[in-house]
């Protein structure tokens, strides 16, 4: 289960808004807790330029590797650990598609959040099956606890 | 020839937990197959089945990403530092799934 600070959800959505008709994306760093890590709260957001660009921006995003980085240090300097991927979907589901099931990394999760008309709608996440057949639902709850976004 | 591997969250799976490993290799490929011996379970997120890094698999050595210097072949320095940097990547498309925990 992932658990995003109210901040932190709130953020998600503002971003995924303002960057419609495109993808907005970024990573979620918080803690993990629990067998294996699996009840992991999210704390905070670093939030990234789409790589992609141009139009296809509307179906795609890209975290370069030196953005990537630059968040796994920002997070170990909070104390946290990069723990999931935020993206949205203008105009579509918020459930994964076969490209983010092909470029997919264990572990971590997904969050995904549908952007109707520029209003952000629902917001699930998921996580990577370990021979990487599929996405698995992971439930998502918002946490009302204190939050520090990062941008 | 020994050198610090750091391990990203996402393959600490594969690791023990360990973010950081010594092991022996002159090259990054070196030290990645080492990797990989230690831990066989790590390798289909690394490569692909034709044996080529996945390309949102990023290796640094030091600061400097081995795509631009050689790639696996890349020599490490002896207490050198190479990091695995994941580059992520999706978005809409088709949509094999359904469900799944969510909240509006």
């Amino acid at each position: 289960m992932i658990s995003l600070f109210r901040d932190a959800e709130a953020l998600v959505r503002s971003e995924a808004e303002a960057a419609y008709p495109y993808e907005c994306c970024g990573l979620v760093m918080g803690v993990l807790d629990g067998q294996d890590g699996d009840l992991r709260k999210g704390s905070a957001l670093v939030v990234v330029a789409n790589a992609r660009e141009g139009d296809a921006r509307r179906r795609r995003f890209s975290i370069g590797p030196e953005d990537f980085l630059r968040a796994e240090r920002e997070a170990a300097r909070l104390g946290l650990d990069v723990i999931g991927v935020y993206h949205s979907h203008p105009d579509h589901p918020a459930v994964p598609s076969e490209y983010d099931l092909s470029h997919a990394l264990p572990f971590y999760s997904y969050v995904i959040v549908s952007v109707e008309g520029g209003r952000a709608g629902d917001m699930t996440s998921w996580r990577l099956a370990p021979d990487r057949s599929s996405f698995a639902p992971e439930p998502l709850e918002v946490d009302p606890g204190p939050a520090r976004p990062e941008s | 020839m020994t050198a610090t591997l750091v391990v990203p969250t996402a393959l600490r799976g594969f690791t023990e937990r360990k973010s950081e490993l010594s092991l022996e290799g002159a090259t990054a490929g070196e030290l990645l197959e080492a990797l990989v011996a230690l831990y066989p379970d790590i390798r289909p997120h690394l490569f692909d089945g034709e044996g080529a890094l996945r390309g949102f698999v990023n290796v640094f050595v030091g600061e400097v990403n081995i795509k631009g210097t050689g790639g696996l072949d890349t020599p490490v320095k002896d207490g050198g530092s190479v990091m695995i940097v994941p580059a992520i990547a999706g978005g809409a498309g088709s949509f094999p799934s359904a469900g799944g925990g969510r909240i509006r």
